[in-house]
């Protein structure tokens, strides 16, 4: 179970959401991002970018072929993508372990490879289509510090007009 | 002067022997295609551990073939970056150690210099400035080649590279992988405007790219299908994917030769290989008056003789490295 369910009409209200994850993101934190092929992982994790102000040069690409991606921001956003990826042994030998608990902020795609890995504290971000322009964003937080930050969210302006969107779309049975 | 090149950046241990910067004496290709494909992506891990085991009987294999011994290598040309970390140190540290052991000089090579040199592989060979389009899995971007060692970024993908863009919807299609040269043979049989993809031109004036909303467009299009249990073309979906991928890569190729007045074109990355973006770039080339270079499909994918190539040029300009030379995982031509 979610314990937020966030419908994102378009690309605009995506990189609010992104935009808000980066400007309120602490040393160490750690989102994981689901989502099938085009659902928008490097789309949100762009918007992250800006939020962190990574700067505009800096172009925030998928790091599916080279797996990690690093960039200097407010915080540094470790951009990870596991999808190549067994099991949590390969990424402790390439030394993924380190950028998690490093001091900045850590996005990971495809999670599951994470197994042992997987850090208690976390925001688990799940985005799914609801139309080809439209997308759904299930959040979930684990630990204190995420359950305190959902609640701020919750009651960000863009939030509640979002949150409304989501009630109305689960009300409808879709 | 004889180069040994040495490549191991991604899928493919490869090693060869160039003499005098133009004449190829020996390219040896061990490829792990057909290991990742029973994974439906490259596995860094098993990468590096087969590059353990290729490494040295692909260096001997290049050396016997060009009937050359250690002896009379005059430089050592190593790939230095951009690619997996595990994977390049395997041909660096192999190429480190060599140089310690029979007093070599050996000079780091960036991978992408190595494809935006490599129609000098080639009988015609372009002559500075030209303008050079490089696609592969990693990469989509648009150089200026002032001369063999100035290279000026002029365009970049904004999301995902056009290889990376093949192989995706390859595995979305349940294609094997590599998804490249899978879509490209069905492309061959569909008819390319069958669905009317979305071309990511971007900002009037902009030379970068962007593969990520035709990706989605793609993905939408087969899941609305799938949902309503339709039948469909592969190959003419194919074709119309890979129409619209070839379509802006060769527009903004030609765009950026004109912009700056440069007569000369040359295509590279594995990405290169695909037969429609070759026709498709020759066919333009030729209406635009430029002239088109491009490597043999051999020379496209990842191979250490363009990787001698560079070398060549940075040794005989008085660059070589140290044995603390590192390798990188990102670097600034990317």
């Amino acid at each position: 179970m979610a314990d937020l369910n966030l419908a994102l009409p378009d690309l605009a209200a995506t990189i609010s959401l992104g935009r808000f994850l980066g400007e309120t993101a602490r040393p160490g934190d750690v989102i994981t991002l689901s989502g099938s092929l085009g659902a928008g992982k490097t789309t949100l994790t762009q918007a992250i970018g800006q939020g962190l102000a990574v700067p505009e040069s800096c172009y925030i690409t998928s790091p599916t072929y080279s797996l990690l991606h690093e960039y200097p921001g407010r915080l540094p956003l470790y951009h990870m993508d596991l999808y190549r990826l067994e099991d949590a042994g390969e990424m402790e030998e390439l030394g993924f372990g380190e950028y998690i608990h490093g001091s900045g902020l850590s996005v990971i795609e495809w999670p599951d490879r994470l197994g042992s890995l997987m850090p208690d504290e976390r925001l688990e971000l799940t985005l799914s289509f609801s139309s080809p322009s439209a997308r759904l964003c299930a959040l979930k937080a684990f630990g204190p510090t995420w359950r305190e930050r959902l609640e701020l969210l919750k009651s960000a302006p863009f939030c509640l007009v979002l949150s409304g969107c989501a009630e109305k779309l689960a009300g409808t049975g879709k | 002067m004889l180069i040994l090149g040495i490549e191991s950046s991604c899928d493919e241990t490869a090693a060869a022997v160039l003499r005098d910067g133009h004449t190829l004496l020996s390219s040896v290709i061990n490829s792990q295609v057909e290991l990742h494909s029973l994974y439906g992506g490259v596995v860094p891990e098993l990468a590096s551990r087969k590059h353990l085991e290729n490494i040295y009987p692909v260096v001997a294999a290049a050396l016997a073939q060009a009937g050359v011994g250690l002896r009379e290598i005059d430089g050592l040309a190593v790939t230095q970056g951009p690619g997996l970390i595990g994977s390049l140190l395997v041909g660096l540290s192999f190429a480190k150690a060599l140089s310690a052991v029979h007093g070599i000089p050996h000079v780091g090579v960036d991978h992408i210099a190595g494809h935006l040199l490599s129609p000098f592989l080639e009988e015609t060979k372009p002559e500075f400035p030209y303008v050079a389009l490089i696609a592969s899995g990693g990469h989509s971007s648009i150089f200026l080649i002032e001369d063999a060692l100035t290279f000026v970024p002029l365009g970049r993908t904004r999301d995902d590279a056009a290889g990376e863009a093949f192989d995706k919807i390859g595995k979305l299609l349940g294609l094997p992988y590599p998804g490249g040269p899978a879509i490209s043979r069905l492309a061959g049989e569909g008819n390319p405007q069958a669905v009317a993809f979305p071309r990511a031109w971007l900002e009037a004036e902009s030379l970068d790219f962007s593969f990520s909303g035709l990706k989605t467009a793609v993905a939408c299009h087969v899941h609305q299908l799938r949902e309503k249990g339709e039948t469909f073309s592969l190959a003419d979906l194919c074709a119309s994917f890979e129409a619209a991928v070839v379509e802006v890569l060769v527009e903004k190729a030609v765009r950026a030769a004109q912009g700056l007045g440069v007569t000369r074109l040359a295509l590279a990355g594995g990405v290169a290989a695909n037969p429609s973006l070759r026709a498709a770039l020759l066919r333009r080339g030729k209406e635009c008056g430029l002239r088109v270079f491009m490597p043999s499909p051999a020379f496209c994918t990842d191979n250490a003789a363009m990787i001698a190539v560079v070398g060549d040029h940075l040794l005989r300009a008085g660059r070589h490295d140290a044995l603390d030379l590192n390798a990188v995982s990102r670097w600034p031509l990317n």
